[in-house]
């Protein structure tokens, strides 16, 4: 054993009980999975990896579980009125569903309650270090992994620990993406990212000027429309603005239910368009662009309401912010609008300011990972990230599908080594390939999943893994 | 493992996402110890033309009194639960699926008769912590044949669509006071018509999450299901069934209920889910 006062580089014949790069005792924690989070992501791998007979170490830098459904946490998106966007079959877990009793989109605090019923049942706190960030995760020999960490915020001492696997669920929808605008610096309103909306009343009495036609913009244009004083909403292009019913059923039911009779997307999308065309009609006499995509090439919004603030009046639909400048904006069609406040719904990016950036696959510093699935990185078996995705429906039942994947792949690493190597070099040809059919090139769709092609691929690596 | 399970964990569920089960009101009756031991719960399943009140009879209480948390469902037309004359087997499934969720921490799901078909498919759904079938019923064609052989009287009309009638020699040993099994079998319902024909085609259930411990027991002197069976089903998880001799179908209402009971719970105090 080398002695633990050594510095610099790490040393190729490094055991375990060797010091960290900084010197610093490493504990290892044998064949322990580490899982970084414990939003909705990080629980299912805690389950799931537990269920496969793993021992698991949770870091969340919050004192409780649920990640950015949890509206007391600072780095929570959500705000009062949020609601689902999926309905219920497609939201929850596929092992643990939602009560019956509650309503085909639920809201916010309904779902960090399942959350937290979730963790109960399943006893997944005793997993769970609350209060912990990962400030580190290094790679070192035999796929093994260096984690450190520290109480959130930075007290006190760092903390290494040594893991037979990483799973990384740290989110991707609180790092605000800020678009950079001519004259911005000078406006005399007020400026908000959506990531800080929690409450109408921020609106109220206002004129507003929102930002971005995502899910969260839409939503924001309908509240101020019915708190603000003036609403204006600036939209990059078109959308196709999809009710949450169609047909007197959950829009997403009815579209699953042409997936599942296999309905080629060509025809699926005359038939969008023209049950769009019968329901929401032409938006265009509202001033609204008209799409330059068919639909399903740009990542669904699902609003019933937003369409109708446009036809009252209380929404006026606007192109792009061309400069702003200290009493107003300038659009880009020449118009000049005076908003007191503007709220910029322009998402989030990915990061993960623990990892070397090239482990991900993001070697030009893009900020952009290359994986396979979309959660398995090439050249690293031992290390998955679940969640990193953007389905045009529930998130969470693909992650809980990724984690299972993640932990077989695991025991058959333990089990038949060599149907594991075969395994890993699948993911390493696989890096960067994309489950969304043609979708718009821009970094909201960076990550864009149709759920059913995803999940094909994903039973696919299952069926290869388990030699079906 | 046996053919007759289909081993492939299959994650595109179109049918289920695009075509949810409509819920129906569930009546769960329940006896909880008076001090919570930690111990998980577990969750009755009563079989065709049966409701909750089989279990409630006998077994809630004394699993309770064991320090065990006990529920039992009825499933939707059976019991105290919603009328259902539609209902088919996913939506069994589906009743139990959400009551078993609905409980605090990872139950056990115990299923007797057809029940047991209903928890094998539940358990495709829902990572029980361990599952025991009892006297089980899983179906297929060769389950007409033996009830037809039992029964014929009974058993005709239900496969044309009628109800199935049980008589009191198939369900209950000798022992059972004449006027105790009277009262039961004036409580029995039916199950219904899909779901009955969807027993016999015998669908076979997609694999458990998450492997649990399965327990089968039974008596051989059960009228519905012969050993053989009972060593099947047994079989298909791989052990032996726990066998209590001179017991009719519903070990929970014959005289020596206490017996399969408390082997049962002994079996899961020695933790057999605990990794």
């Amino acid at each position: 054993m080398s002695p633990s006062t050594e510095h610099g580089r790490p040393d190729p014949e490094t055991t375990t009980l060797a010091p960290s790069r900084d010197g610093r005792p490493v504990s290892d924690r044998g064949d322990t999975v580490c899982v970084i989070g414990a939003g909705a992501s990080g629980l299912t791998a805690v389950k799931n990896l537990t269920e496969h007979g793993f021992g698991v170490d949770c870091y969340e830098r919050e004192t409780g579980v649920g990640g950015g459904w949890n509206w007391r946490h600072d780095r929570s998106p959500v705000y009062a009125s949020t609601h689902l966007i999926s309905s219920r079959p497609f939201t929850q877990f596929p092992d643990f569903p939602m009560p019956d009793s509650w309503p085909d989109y639920p809201h916010h605090s309904q779902l960090l309650s399942y959350f937290e019923r979730y963790a109960d049942h399943f006893d997944l706190r005793r997993h769970i270090w609350f209060g912990t960030e990962v400030v580190r995760v290094e790679p070192v020999d035999g796929d093994r992994w260096d984690v450190t960490t520290r109480s959130t915020g930075g007290y006190g001492p760092e903390r290494t620990s040594r893991y037979a696997a990483v799973l990384v669920a740290n989110g991707h929808n609180w790092s605000p993406k800020l678009p950079r605008y001519e004259g911005l610096e000078e406006f005399r309103g007020e400026v908000m990212h959506a990531s800080s909306y929690k409450d109408p009343a921020q609106l109220r009495g206002k004129r507003v000027l929102v930002v971005g036609a995502g899910n969260t913009g839409c939503d924001l244009a309908v509240e101020a429309a019915q708190q603000a004083s003036r609403c204006w909403h600036s939209t990059r292009r078109g959308y196709w603005y999809a009710p949450k019913y169609v047909l007197g059923r959950p829009a997403d039911q009815v579209n699953d239910a042409l997936l599942s009779w296999r309905v080629p997307l060509r025809l699926r999308q005359w038939l969008y368009h023209r049950t769009l065309r019968l329901t929401v009609g032409d938006l265009t006499r509202f001033g609204l662009p008209k799409p330059d995509h068919r639909v399903y090439e740009t990542h669904p919004i699902a609003n019933s309401q937003l369409v109708y603030y446009v036809g009252h009046g209380e929404i006026t639909p606007v192109p792009e912010v061309a400069r702003f400048h200290p009493g107003g904006v300038t659009l880009t069609d020449g118009r000049e609008i005076d908003p007191e406040l503007v709220v910029f719904a322009t998402g989030y990016l990915p990061r993960f300011e623990f990892l070397d950036p090239g482990i991900l696959g993001d070697a030009d510093g893009s900020g952009r990972p290359r994986l396979w699935l979309h959660a398995f990185p090439p050249g690293h078996p031992t290390l998955a990230v679940a969640g990193l995705l953007q389905p045009d429906s529930g998130l969470f039942t693909l992650a809980h599908w990724q984690t299972v994947l993640f932990a077989r792949s695991l025991r058959l690493r333990r089990e038949q080594p060599q149907r594991a190597a075969a395994f890993a070099s699948r993911a390493a040809a696989g890096a960067g390939e994309r489950y969304a059919g043609k979708v718009k090139d821009s970094s909201r769709h960076w990550f864009e999943v149709g759920h059913v092609d995803y999940l094909r691929a994903v039973q696919r690596a299952l069926d290869e893994l388990e030699g079906k | 493992m046996s053919g007759t399970t289909d081993e492939r964990v299959r994650i595109l569920r179109g049918r289920e996402w695009a075509h949810p089960v409509r819920p129906a009101r569930r009546e769960v009756l329940s006896a909880v110890p008076e001090v919570d031991e930690g111990r998980p719960p577990l969750l009755f399943v009563p079989g065709f033309g049966h409701g909750a009140w089989a279990f409630a009879e006998h077994w809630l209480e004394h699993t309770a009194s064991r320090g065990f948390p006990a529920y039992a469902v009825s499933l939707r037309g059976h019991g105290g639960s919603e009328p259902a004359s539609g209902a088919t087997l996913r939506a069994y499934t589906h009743d139990v699926v959400q009551a078993a969720a609905e409980l605090p921490r990872q139950a056990v799901l115990v299923g007797h008769g057809a029940g047991a078909l209903v928890v094998s498919h539940a358990l495709a759904r829902y990572p029980a912590r361990a599952a025991v079938l009892v006297a089980p019923v899983l179906g297929g064609p060769a389950t007409a044949g033996l009830a037809l052989r039992a029964n014929p009287v009974g058993t005709l009309p239900a496969l044309f669509g009628g109800a199935l009638r049980l008589h009191r020699r198939q369900l209950f040993g000798r022992e059972l006071p004449d006027a105790d099994a009277r009262r039961h079998l004036a409580r029995l319902g039916r199950a219904g018509r899909r779901a009955q024909w969807q027993l016999l085609a015998g669908r076979p259930a997609e694999p458990a999450v998450g492997r649990p411990p399965v327990l089968v027991l039974g008596s051989p002197d059960d009228r519905v299901v012969p050993p053989a069976a009972l060593t099947r089903a047994a079989g298909r998880y791989g052990a032996a069934p726990l066998l209590f001799p001179g017991m009719g179908h519903d070990l929970m209402l014959d005289t020596r209920w206490q017996e399969p009971l408390d082997a049962l719970l002994d079996w899961l105090v020695k933790d057999p889910g605990r990794r």
